[in-house]
């Protein structure tokens, strides 16, 4: 569906993407990763037909973005990082403006509709957009970007400034449009990918460091095995007992939670699992185990480990140079 | 295009701007029409009130097109008119007609009046009016483009229109700069360019093909160059 190939975007001197290229396949989610000033935007901005590429080319269904720019910008609905609202208009006005811009040839009023029903935001479509709240504007940006139905959608950091339950919806949102659309969307939130996409490109300083679907993504660390456990009993005690489990490099405590239980941090060592260890001691001492959840799969330990081995290797290549 | 051009005519009418300038240009046109015209022992004469139009419009032409391209920069919804599927000439042009669209339903309408109130109380040459409407059509024509053009440069309102309102003005000033010089070359350079040599060739109410191509260039090359502003930026 999109292909990006080769591309490489020089602002004078800097180099924001650095010979960039991925695939995303029809009906994929595809979270694009990466701290701030990666190169997210760009490759966004230079897929949507906003930038052009200094070399390599990005293609929509096939057709260049810079080639065929009108046909191919009817594919995409883009939501840039600042939602694009006229403030003076009201959500109504708005969309039926996008609807013209965008010469969308769907039935006027079923399609805006839907829309609404989708972003849920029919109670405030005759009102000013100037007067509605942040998490309204988002979703009215969401609503622009569905105008027209197109193939692919693409978010640019879609739940910034929202708050906790509009980030939710918003990913619950974007898992129901991943359903008929193809969805790329950038983030530095690292649960917000786990939790909404198929496939995860990671991206720094204009590079690309991983290209993984979602579940294989952990096993990218180097054996970083991180757990949090909750477990009943005397802190120190507690704490002694899991410390002698074989395996166990770092044992701490995290703070007290309910029925005289404690939080843990523990951390195995590379490539040890030590989850089965840890449950035969805490029983053979008789401290219940009433939670255990991974840590350490989190997408930042992939990240910052991605990351800095990359570093690592580049800086190994410079001093054997 | 039509999607733009309805948006910005909504827009002219659901901020102050348009109704300010609106009865900015009511209040002074009347003000000439009534000290040249009304006034004035040569009643039917009404060139005073055309010439009047050139200078008001420096002013106000400037008011309707700052907030045309600054405006999106700033609010960051140029990104979607880029990356919607209209290409950039249809998003200037809509624009721009807006511009004029404004410009000249004030203009036609207030002559109208005027010439009505005049053709009242004497013998109106229609030829002059119609001669001198095409002039004034003309020449706002290209200040509406040059002012597209300043529009696109920049993301500050104010600085798009004192900076439209100087280039008009050095536009029809240039004429007194070769009244200053005797002869030569840039004398025949500058009236070559000078608004008000091609402007009187309308006035005496026939239609002269070299200044109409010489006011519709205007309109092309800054339109042209508003195109470039946003191409520039894509490809830097």
């Amino acid at each position: 569906m999109i292909e990006i190939k080769n591309l490489t975007k020089k602002f004078g001197d800097i180099i924001a993407l650095d010979n960039v290229s991925f695939e995303v396949n029809d009906g994929e989610i595809v979270g694009f990763l990466g701290p701030n000033g990666a190169g997210k935007s760009t490759t966004m901005n230079i897929l949507t037909g906003y930038l052009s590429s200094t070399l390599g080319s990005a293609t929509v269904d096939g057709l260049d973005i810079l080639e065929h720019p009108n046909e191919a910008k009817k594919m995409i609905g883009f939501l840039p990082e600042q939602p694009p609202l006229y403030l003076d208009m009201t959500v109504e006005e708005y969309l039926n403006f996008i609807y013209d811009l965008k010469d969308c040839k769907l039935d006027r009023k079923k399609h805006l509709e839907e829309i609404c029903e989708v972003v849920k935001i029919k109670d405030v479509y005759g009102r000013l957009i100037r007067n509605l709240s942040k998490g309204y504007k988002q979703r009215i940006g969401i609503a622009q970007a569905l105008v027209g139905n197109p193939k692919v959608i693409i978010f640019d950091e879609p739940t910034v400034g929202l708050d906790p339950k509009q980030i939710v919806e918003i990913r619950n949102l974007i898992r129901t449009l991943g359903k008929n659309h193809t969805v790329i969307l950038s983030t530095h939130i690292l649960p917000e990918v786990q939790s909404v996409c198929d496939r995860i490109v990671i991206i720094a300083n204009g590079k690309i460091v991983a290209n993984e679907k979602t579940e294989n993504i952990s096993s990218l660390m180097d054996g970083i095995g991180r757990l949090q456990a909750q477990i009943c009993g005397d802190t120190e005690s507690v704490l002694s007992a899991i410390r002698k489990v074989s395996g166990v490099r770092v044992a701490q405590f995290v703070g007290k939670r309910e029925a005289g239980s404690s939080l843990y941090l523990i951390e195995g060592e590379a490539g040890v699992d030590i989850r089965k260890p840890l449950f035969a001691a805490l029983s053979k001492e008789n401290y219940a185990l009433i939670g255990l959840e991974s840590a350490g799969a989190s997408l930042e330990d992939v990240f910052l480990s991605l990351v800095s081995s990359k570093d690592k290797e580049k800086k190994s290549k410079k001093s054997s140079d | 295009m039509l999607a733009i051009y309805k948006r910005e005519m909504r827009a002219y009418f659901t901020t102050p701007i348009g109704f300010v300038v609106i009865a900015l240009y009511f209040a002074m046109t009347a003000a000439v029409f009534a000290l040249t015209v009304l006034f004035s022992a040569e009643s039917t004469h009404i060139d005073y009130y055309f010439l009047a139009q050139i200078l008001i419009f420096i002013i106000l032409i400037p008011l309707l097109t700052m907030k045309l391209f600054s405006e999106e920069k700033r609010m960051k919804t140029e990104q979607l008119l880029l990356t919607s599927p209209i290409g950039l000439n249809a998003m200037v042009m809509g624009k721009f007609s807006a511009a004029f669209t404004m410009f000249a339903c004030q203009f036609a309408l207030s002559t109208f009046i005027n010439t009505m109130i005049t053709d009242l109380y004497g013998k109106v040459n229609f030829a002059v009016v119609i001669g001198n409407s095409v002039a004034i059509l003309l020449i706002g024509a290209a200040f509406c483009a040059i002012g597209c053009f300043f529009s696109s440069l920049t993301e500050n309102q104010i600085v798009a229109a004192v900076s439209t309102i100087a280039a008009l003005a050095v536009l029809v000033g240039l004429n007194l700069l070769s009244s200053l010089l005797d002869g030569g070359f840039l004398v025949k350079m500058i009236s070559w360019i000078s608004i008000w040599e091609r402007y009187n060739t309308f006035t005496y109410g026939y239609l002269h093909i070299g200044s109409l191509i010489y006011f519709a260039s205007f309109v092309v090359i800054f339109l042209f160059l508003t195109v470039r502003v946003y191409e520039r930026k894509r490809w830097a």
